[in-house]
């Protein structure tokens, strides 16, 4: 029983990482219908400034978290202004081939200045180790995870549901004719959360760094697991890849747990049942493309 | 339809232009060519980074000619594909005129490889790789790397002999997994030891939690375990976060997970850890003192047992040279390597002159730390240990 | 003229051979005899050309999009491998011909799934396949080799008559036949009313059931074709490789084929094979030059195709031979700037 609760616990904290790294691309993909492959290459940017901060000059952790999101986010704003907003009107296979390059050419960058091995951040002795709960151990670092996951996720769903900023990103999704027509600066609009998406993909590359393990190769292996989140998510609202997100990291532990020889195949194959099940995501709402 | 043409023509002049420029053809001189093939990029790029900065270093130290020949090395990239490297080892041989390829990041790749070293008549030198049968795959090959048989049954011995009674192994699934656990199962039970747990990993694996949830619920002494390198520091994070060492659980295994690389990025959790392996930067001989200075000087990193496989690779291959006198036959090298001893900075080590296998020390070493850093410190011997896999027969 | 008329008029139009084809595929004759030492390198293009223009036959021609048709390659390959292995059926072209088939039942089986949903969906259905494949060909490691792929393939000769070399001549002119053959039947296929039905249904399906397509039929029908080349292609790695191992079902050998094809230009079936020749070219000068980091300029140069715009380029590389037509000639560039590309 306890092992069983433990592994529900790794999979939340799993879950709610993949969500962090991949609600960007919900929103880039969903909301602006535009395919960024690259998106993992933010996250990867993310965890290695942490990591060169924390471990090269002794910034302590928590200080480094909030870089990796303002770094990321940086890196955000000045591709979207230079190189991204020129293909939102391209077709989808014009974007995968750029986006794809962009990866190719982060890869092979990070690995010439930091080296292809893998790197991992130094942690406080606070977040070390696990403690037991009735039986369940919890892994400090992993219940880190979940709280700051947790705060930004009811914090993301408040400003896209109550803020003015949120009612206007949603208009401009809608129709972005009707919104400009009415004074939204909808190009503003969509840097701005693009660039939003990237820093929280930075902050995901920070945290992930411990669990997950960080290596120049960082975007081209999670880009498929962003994927499905958003897609079984769907991609018309936050708690749809939310959700995904922890649908597939309960799904994974627990198959690697109890099925160790099977375990991508559980993966796959509910992404395949749900998908046919439910082609638009499981919480879809139109089809829109 | 002009647009199927249209894109036809440009797309031509541009194929030709850029197919003129690639297929040039090579050159030949009078040297001796070295074919490099390892991964420089995917998932094994450090094993290739590290053996390609040996080689240089060592040429850097020992010149770039050997009994008036100049040695060239051409670096090519397989990514570990095994298709790659059997194209790469092919033009190498066919266009370049090489007259040894080296290097060989992973299984496949170096037996996609051996057929071409018997039809050429090209010597093979293994460099990291570490299944058994490779030396069996074709007369040309040579390995100066290691065999995972040769760490893991000193490990499993000598688990019996300290007290270890049950283990949980976890290895990751593929062929150098499966003789790292065979081996060491074969000697941990044949000695008394109990397998409580046997779990295989697949090879591209991010999270090991669950993985070592299992481990853990199992109750074992010890947890034996071979990932290859590069995923060990994952494996000791999650172990310690996972609190399998508040637990009592040691990490037992081949030094693989324990490479020198990436050893202090992985905190204290791995203090205690015993592994048996062929080379620990620690090794306390001059030769390797000089080794690692030299390479943390030219690199700014610490060599792993990957850069010392390709630095006693191209040294083998420049004292073989050495031995025929210039003479660059194949035939007449590989006799040449037969039997080759000489003192590497891992320890003693020659070729096996009849498996063409190296035969070396095997080292049980305790993770301690030695002047702030984490360091494999070598505590007990076990000397000239030939490849386990091939003596059984 | 009456409407039909010229719809038969312009089909018939598309269908004949124009002189830049022949060109093309005499330039592909003799690059075999230029370049003697390449075999290898040539053939992994053909491979790589002809399992392009099996997915340009899905997506260029109906529109389906895949991210996991190395599920096809990677089955036909373990067939061959396999059936050569054990000795089912030794005989090379018979045993490509049943691994294509394989790859087909494949096809046809998943293209149920593929058909439903749109564009996103059917990307990650097809990849999901794909990675269910291979987690599948790890499990069965007994089978399959696991990680360490099948060993020991020994190829039989030709027809019994022409032995595969270390040089791998036999092998890329068997490939290059093949690709042309398969060529033709595609060439059939997409300039037949069937093909003609398929473009139909990638502008408009809706418009294209209206008129009395069987849409779904249709699309099942290509979908299993496209299986069968890919599956061809597939079983050409191991014959002319004696390899196959878990990377042909792998995630980047789908990725780098749609580079491949969208670099070449989709809807034309020359699309695949002029995206293989460029996009191996580039990977052997980059990667000659800086082993550790071609990657990087792989990047590069998809971004500037992308960022300068195809149609661009096109005008920037056709300049001189436009010049040269006009001078030559006597007559207006034939050759301008292509519309609609890539979608």
């Amino acid at each position: 029983m306890t092992s069983i609760l433990t592994n529900l616990f790794d999979g939340v904290a799993y879950g709610m990482l993949l969500f962090v790294l991949a609600c960007g691309l919900a929103v880039t993909l969903g909301l602006m219908n535009f395919v960024n492959l690259a998106h993992g290459a933010f996250a990867m940017a993310g965890g290695y400034v942490c990591a060169v901060l924390v471990n090269q000059m002794g910034w302590p952790f928590f200080a480094g978290l909030p870089l990796a999101f303002v770094s990321a986010a940086a890196i955000g704003i000045v591709l979207e202004r230079l190189l991204y907003r020129h293909l939102y009107a391209r077709s989808h296979l014009d974007q995968v081939l750029f986006s794809i390059g962009l990866v190719f050419i982060s890869v092979a960058a990070v690995d010439y200045i930091m080296g292809s091995q893998r790197i991992f951040i130094n942690l406080p002795s606070v977040l070390e180790g696990q403690f037991d709960v009735l039986g369940v151990g919890i892994g400090r670092y992993r219940l880190m995870i979940i709280v700051i996951c947790g705060l930004l996720t009811a914090g993301l769903q408040l400003v896209l549901a109550r803020t003015r900023f949120g009612s206007r990103l949603r208009a401009a999704v809608d129709d972005p004719r009707v919104a400009s027509g009415l004074g939204i600066n909808v190009p503003q609009v969509f840097a701005f959360t693009f660039a939003f998406g990237c820093g929280l993909a930075g902050l995901g590359g920070a945290l992930s760094a411990e669990v997950l393990g960080l290596d120049p190769y960082f975007p081209l292996k999670f880009m498929i697991y962003f994927l499905i989140v958003v897609t079984v998510g769907g991609s018309s609202s936050i708690t749809g890849p939310f959700l995904a997100s922890l649908l597939l990291g309960i799904g994974d532990v627990a198959g690697k747990y109890y099925v160790p020889k099977m375990g991508p195949f559980v993966i796959y194959t509910l992404m395949i049942v749900i998908l046919i099940w439910r082609p638009n995501g499981l919480f879809g709402r139109t089809a829109a493309r | 339809m002009f647009v199927a043409d249209r894109k036809l023509a440009w797309s031509l002049l541009g194929a030709a232009a850029i197919g003129a420029l690639a297929l040039m053809p090579a050159r030949a001189e009078e040297t001796f060519k070295i074919g490099l093939i390892v991964p420089m990029t995917g998932g094994q790029a450090s094993t290739g980074k590290q053996i390609d900065n040996a080689i240089k270093l060592y040429m850097k130290q020992h010149g770039d000619t050997v009994a008036g020949k100049k040695i060239e090395v051409i670096l090519k990239d397989d990514g570990a594909l095994p298709d790659k490297t059997k194209t790469a080892a092919q033009e190498l041989i066919v266009n370049e005129k090489v007259n040894v390829i080296a290097g060989f990041g992973v299984t496949p790749a170096a037996l996609a490889a051996a057929p071409l070293a018997t039809q050429g008549k090209i010597p093979e030198v293994v460099m990291a790789a570490g299944t058994s049968i490779i030396t069996e795959k074709s007369p040309y090959i040579v390995r100066t790397s290691f065999t995972l048989p040769q760490s893991s049954t000193i490990i499993g011995d000598w688990a019996v002999k300290n007290g270890i009674k049950k283990v949980a192994t976890l290895t990751s699934d593929y062929a150098p997994g499966n003789d790292a656990l065979a081996a060491f199962k074969e000697h941990f039970t044949a000695g008394g030891g109990e397998i409580v747990e046997e779990v295989k990993v697949p090879l591209a694996n991010p999270d090991f939690a669950p993985f070592l949830q299992r481990m853990k619920d199992a109750k074992p002494d010890a947890v034996f375990v071979f990932v290859p390198a590069g995923q060990g520091g994952n494996f000791m994070k999650q172990y310690a976060e996972r609190g399998l060492d508040k637990a009592g659980i040691k990490v037992i295994g081949p030094g693989d997970v324990m490479d020198d690389d990436l050893l202090n990025g992985m905190g204290d959790a791995a203090l205690g850890a015993v592994t048996a392996h062929i080379y620990s930067a620690a090794h306390p001989s001059q030769a390797n003192k000089d080794f690692v200075a030299a390479y943390k000087k030219e690199f700014n990193q610490r060599p792993g047992f990957m850069a010392v496989g390709g630095y006693d690779g191209i040294n083998l291959i420049y004292e073989a040279l050495k031995k025929t006198g210039g003479n660059a036959d194949g035939d007449k090298l590989i006799e040449a390597m037969k039997g080759m001893k000489w003192e590497s900075p891992r320890g003693p080590i020659s070729i096996d002159p009849d498996t063409r296998d190296i035969v070396q020390n095997v080292y049980v070493r305790k993770v301690e730390k030695v002047d702030g850093e984490l360091y494999n410190v070598e505590f007990e011997t076990f000397k000239d240990v030939k490849d386990p896999g091939k003596t059984k027969k | 003229m009456s409407a039909p008329d010229d719809v038969g008029y312009h089909a018939r139009r598309h269908a004949r051979w124009h002189v830049g084809e022949i060109v093309f595929w005499v330039l592909a004759l003799a690059s075999a005899f230029l370049f003697p030492s390449r075999y290898l390198v040539m053939t992994d293009i053909v491979r790589l050309g002809l399992f392009a223009m099996s997915i340009d036959l899905i997506l260029g021609y109906a529109g389906i999009v895949s991210l996991g048709h190395a599920a096809f390659f990677g089955v036909g390959a373990y067939s061959a491998g396999l059936m050569a292995l054990h000795g089912v059926v030794t005989e090379p072209l018979l045993a490509l011909v049943l691994a294509g088939c394989a790859a087909m039942l494949l096809g046809f089986v998943t293209s149920f799934l593929v058909i439903r949903g749109v564009d996103l969906t059917r990307l990650m259905v097809t990849l999901g396949i794909a990675m269910l494949l291979e987690a599948l060909a790890e499990s069965f490691s007994g089978i399959t080799g696991g990680t360490d792929g099948l060993q020991g393939i020994e190829m039989q000769p030709i027809l019994g008559i022409f032995a595969f070399d270390m040089f791998g001549r036999t092998g890329f002119f068997y490939s290059l036949i093949v690709l042309f053959v398969l060529f033709l039947l595609a060439r059939r296929i997409v300039h037949s009313p069937f093909g003609l039905s398929l473009r139909a249904i990638k502008n408009n399906p809706l418009r294209a059931a209206a008129i009395g397509i069987p849409v779904n039929r249709r699309l099942i029908a290509i979908y299993t074709v496209a299986a069968f080349y890919a599956g061809i292609a597939g079983a050409l790695f191991t014959q002319t490789t004696a390899l196959a191992s878990l990377d042909v079902f792998a995630f980047e050998r789908s990725a780098d084929l749609l580079l491949v094809l969208i670099i070449g230009g989709t809807g034309y079936l020359y699309g695949g094979l002029i995206g293989a020749v460029v996009f191996r070219m580039l990977q052997e000068v980059f990667s000659t030059i800086t082993p550790q980091y071609w990657q990087f300029w792989i990047g590069v140069v998809l971004v500037a195709i992308v960022m300068i715009g195809r149609a661009r380029l096109h005008r920037w590389v056709l300049f001189l031979p436009n010049l040269l037509i006009a001078q030559v000639a006597g007559r207006k560039a034939a050759v301008a700037i292509p519309e609609g590309e890539g979608q």
